[in-house]
């Protein structure tokens, strides 16, 4: 019998060892590089085209869940990684990366064309290659029609005349969420963000547990949404993309940004350290801040190209504001304080 | 020398059913989740003390709250699905097949849809709460009991409740003196994955309990993920393993307890029309609180996707046949990769599952293969999803990027189904007529051939359509290993909801009405099937 059962499990172990052979190839030269990233990376068809036509490497993506998941199975795989490039670490987790040992230094010549205050990293560990802005966004038809003006900033919404306008997502469970309690750190310091949330908290604040509840349900901007709040925590993109997927599309974006409450969340790639096909993966970084690539990331990932040289899509150019000065916090001060920031944040706004 | 050759084959035969599940098990369960745990545990080389985990009075909350919310969505699942299952398994009316494949739609759809549809149409002050993540779950969870039970009580001999009827005992008492504990294995299978899929749920206690809600789960998600404590995370998924095998061991034991064994039936001997007028209203008025149950939030997922350009309109599912940036694919390639993952696993779940039913069926102590099959049900998904990143990180074992990992792991979560839904049959099959058909010479194989496979072939269809059900609606840890670039149709439905704009919105749930479809087609094929091999015995 035990026999038997070890004969078993050792033809198992071998049938699936040859199939995992079979799966990664184990080749002398690569001819494929494979991209880590999280579930919301995307990319037009013809762009992936472009990279294998330019670099005749076949371009796999390898998507392992959201970004807090994605960097965590970077770190348990650090020196022994899943694939070539990691993309989608943001400012918010960059430290944690780095002290991880996930990345070695790669400096794309690329980067000529980068705002140099996207770099954070000196040692080029990691590349920047996107950015996006967390900003209050308000449903301009409710407040025409009730004869109010929209908030113009984060000190408004304090005011008896937006109570139980607001809803955001909470920051222990969405990236969102914490990007906004990060503006509100930024913003108001270390002694003084307390004090905003519990008068947003009298206000009525409502807090919900992610971005598709609070867009979609409760903000009334959406359309199709049945919700009340015309205040939400989204993104600097949302306005263009409620011009683009509104059937028929509207003239003018039925929302718009509160400018001075805008979070930056910056993006980056970079090539992982023990990767199969280093050199693969510096050109898919380079390839990632090249006009083709700088150029697609508006339309399908909803973020703003970091490349000076990219032109935004006319929807962009219309209908989206790049905040001039967005709020901003060190991401190692973000690492060393997240935890207990949401700690207190949860205590003052929902206990 | 013909009796050594048969005690050969039956050698064989137990440690083909014991070995092959085992193994499975062993490579792909234990193991990651061990290499895991011991990664988290053993900081700094040395075992770590768990001990200012434990004693956090917040983990203290969230284990209580977790245990107790598993235990009432269990007890309301039953209460809405038993008059159902009594329908399913005593009559025969004409859509019964239709009704079968129709309540298996809930339980494959996200988290994350059915929360937000379940916002739309709660009642203001049920929305959010205990209250309604319990009705959620019951949502959810009806397809199990209603299956489960419904399955075994159709193949219970009607003549033993008439005789009971005919010596005077009144329709309560034959109930719960005779069919009660016959039923007991079946009801008790249903319970004990009721309340292992209520236990581990965290999307809807998130989203449904609004901030303040946690579960064991969501906070192995928050000390994996967000916090990266994985010492924290893996002495909480320890509590949480720790509940489960109490949860698998008191089932058994109840089941072990209170079975009975009673000769099988098939289906069409036991089915009949409802008689009297009292019955008819039965069967309808059951039949329609159910719809009406689970009915209205499909509703309102199935409105959503036509709700565009403030009217409504097929746009979105127009839509779904363009390539989009959103999933590097049409939307129609999510349906092919979701059958073809769902065709896989359900191979996979069938075999090693059906073999695990005859091993379980056939020990007579406590059922050790049946507990540890039903573990990655209640182990944490987000631990095992890590753990197979570094325990299979190196050749011979690479799989961290092979596609077949996929239905691999989904198969994990199916298997138990399987198990639960083909063991009580083949337990339940007469030992006397395998005596008997040995008596006449039949060797074991020809005994197991002839007599346990027709009467199983039904069983082990409507576990087939299950596994199917199950690998469609992709939960547990397939939710958190790595995949290539060929999305399912889960996955596509997180991608549109996950973006901003109406006709995203309007994608996701067309996508999400296309998945009802698939499952209900499946399911009503499914049942079919088991009606052919009746036609057969």
């Amino acid at each position: 019998m035990t026999k038997c059962h070890k004969a078993l499990v050792g033809t198992l172990v071998g049938i699936l060892a040859f199939g995992g052979f079979a799966c990664t190839g184990g080749g002398e030269s690569p001819t494929d590089v494979v991209l880590v990233t999280h579930d919301s990376f995307a990319v037009s068809e013809d762009v992936k085209k472009a990279f294998e036509n330019e670099t005749g490497l076949k371009l796999r993506i390898l998507q392992t869940g959201d970004a807090g998941e994605t960097l965590t199975k970077a770190l348990l795989t650090a020196g022994n990684p899943q694939g070539d490039v990691l993309f989608g670490v943001d400012n918010t987790l960059l430290s944690r990366a780095l002290d991880g040992d996930v990345f070695q230094p790669y400096e794309s010549p690329a980067l000529v064309a980068v705002d140099a205050r996207l770099v954070l990293d000196p040692e080029h560990r990691v590349t920047p290659i996107d950015h996006g802005e967390v900003c209050l966004n308000v449903d301009k038809a409710w407040f025409a029609d009730q004869g109010i003006a929209p908030p113009r900033s984060l000190d408004d919404l304090d005011d008896p005349r937006y109570r139980k306008l607001l809803v955001v997502q909470n920051p222990a469970t969405s990236s969102p969420g914490l990007a906004f309690l990060l503006a509100t750190i930024a913003r108001y310091g270390e002694g003084g963000w307390q004090g905003f949330w519990r008068r947003l908290r009298e206000n009525g604040v409502l807090v919900v547990d992610g971005w598709e509840e609070a867009y979609t349900v409760r903000f009334s901007g959406a359309a199709g949404s049945r919700g009340d709040r015309p205040i939400v925590v989204s993104y600097a993109s949302s306005p263009p993309a409620e011009v683009i997927f509104r059937m028929p599309q509207p003239s003018t974006a039925p929302t718009a940004v509160v400018e001075d409450s805008c979070f930056r969340q910056i993006e980056f790639a970079g090539v992982l350290r023990g990767a199969r096909n280093e050199e693969g993966a510096q050109k898919l970084v380079d390839f990632m801040l090249s006009k083709p690539f700088q150029e697609d990331v508006p339309l399908s990932m909803f973020v703003f190209p970091v490349n000076r040289e990219a032109k935004l899509p006319p929807e962009f150019v219309k209908f989206a504001v790049v905040p001039e000065r967005p709020l901003d916090l060190p991401p190692g001060e973000i690492e060393a304080n997240r935890d207990d920031w949401i700690k207190a944040w949860t205590d003052i706004v929902v206990r | 020398m013909d009796g050594h050759r048969r005690s050969l084959s039956a050698r064989a035969w137990r440690a083909l059913t014991y070995g092959v599940p085992l193994a499975f098990l062993a490579l792909f369960f234990v193991y990651p989740l061990a290499t895991i745990l011991e990664r988290g545990l053993l900081s700094n080389g040395s075992l770590a003390s768990p001990l200012d985990v434990l004693t956090d009075p917040l983990t203290r909350d969230v284990v209580w709250f977790t245990i107790w919310q598993a235990l009432a969505s269990t007890v309301l699942t039953f209460a809405i699905a038993l008059p159902a299952a009594y329908v399913l398994g005593r009559y025969t009316f004409p859509g019964r097949d239709v009704v079968r494949a129709l309540v298996v739609v809930p339980f494959v759809l996200p988290t994350v849809v059915v929360a937000l549809a379940f916002l739309a149409i709660l009642p203001a002050g049920l929305e959010r709460g205990w209250a309604a993540i319990l009705i959620a779950h019951a949502f959810f969870n009806v397809a199990v009991v209603v299956l489960v039970v419904s399955t075994f009580w159709a193949s219970l001999d009607r003549r033993v409740t008439e005789a009971a009827a005919t010596l005077g005992a009144g329709p309560w008492r034959s109930f719960r003196e005779i069919t009660l504990p016959l039923l007991a294995p079946a009801l008790a299978a249903a319970a004990a994955i009721v309340f292992l899929f209520s236990f581990t749920s965290f999307g809807i206690v998130l989203i449904l309990g609004g901030p303040g809600y946690s579960t064991i789960e969501a906070e192995i998600y928050n000390q994996a993920v967000r916090i990266f404590d994985l010492r924290a995370a893996a002495v909480l998924s320890l509590v949480q393993l720790l509940c489960v095998g109490v949860a698998v061991w008191i089932t058994l034991r109840l089941e072990a307890r209170v079975a009975v064994r009673g000769g099988l039936r098939s289906e069409r001997d036991v089915l009949r029309r409802p008689h009297t007028i009292r019955e008819k209203a039965f069967v309808a008025g059951s039949l329609c609180l159910l719809a009406l149950f689970l009915g209205l939030p499909l509703a309102v997922l199935v409105e959503r996707s036509f709700a565009v350009g403030g009217g409504h309109g097929l746009d979105a599912y127009r839509a779904l046949a363009h390539p989009t940036s959103a999933l590097l694919a049409t939307p129609w390639e999510a349906v092919v990769n979701s059958i073809v993952y769902a065709g896989a696993a359900t191979v996979i779940a069938v075999v090693i599952g059906g073999l695990a039913a005859f091993a379980v069926a056939s020990s007579r102590g406590p059922r050790a293969l049946d507990g540890l099959l039903m573990l990655p049900l209640g182990a944490s998904a987000v631990m095992l999803g890590f753990g197979f990143v570094i325990a299979f990180d190196r050749a011979p074992l690479d799989f961290r990027a092979a596609p077949w990992i996929v239905p691999v792991v989904q198969a994990l979560v199916a298997i138990p189904f399987v198990v639960r839904i083909v063991a009580p049959t083949v337990r339940a099959i007469d030992e006397r007529q395998r005596e008997a058909a040995a008596m006449l010479g039949a060797s074991p194989g020809r005994v197991r051939r002839e007599i346990d496979l027709p009467i199983i072939g039904r069983a082990l269809a409507v576990a087939a359509g299950f596994a199917f059900a199950i690998s469609l609606g992709e939960f547990g840890a397939t939710v958190f290993i790595a995949r290539p670039d060929s999305p399912t149709l889960p996955v596509a439905i997180f991608r549109f909801l996950g973006r901003p704009g109406e006709l995203n919105a309007a994608e996701a749930y067309a996508l999400a009405v296309v998945l009802m479809a698939v499952t209900a087609i499946s399911m009503f094929v499914a049942g079919r099937l088991r009606i052919r091999r009746n036609g057969w015995i």
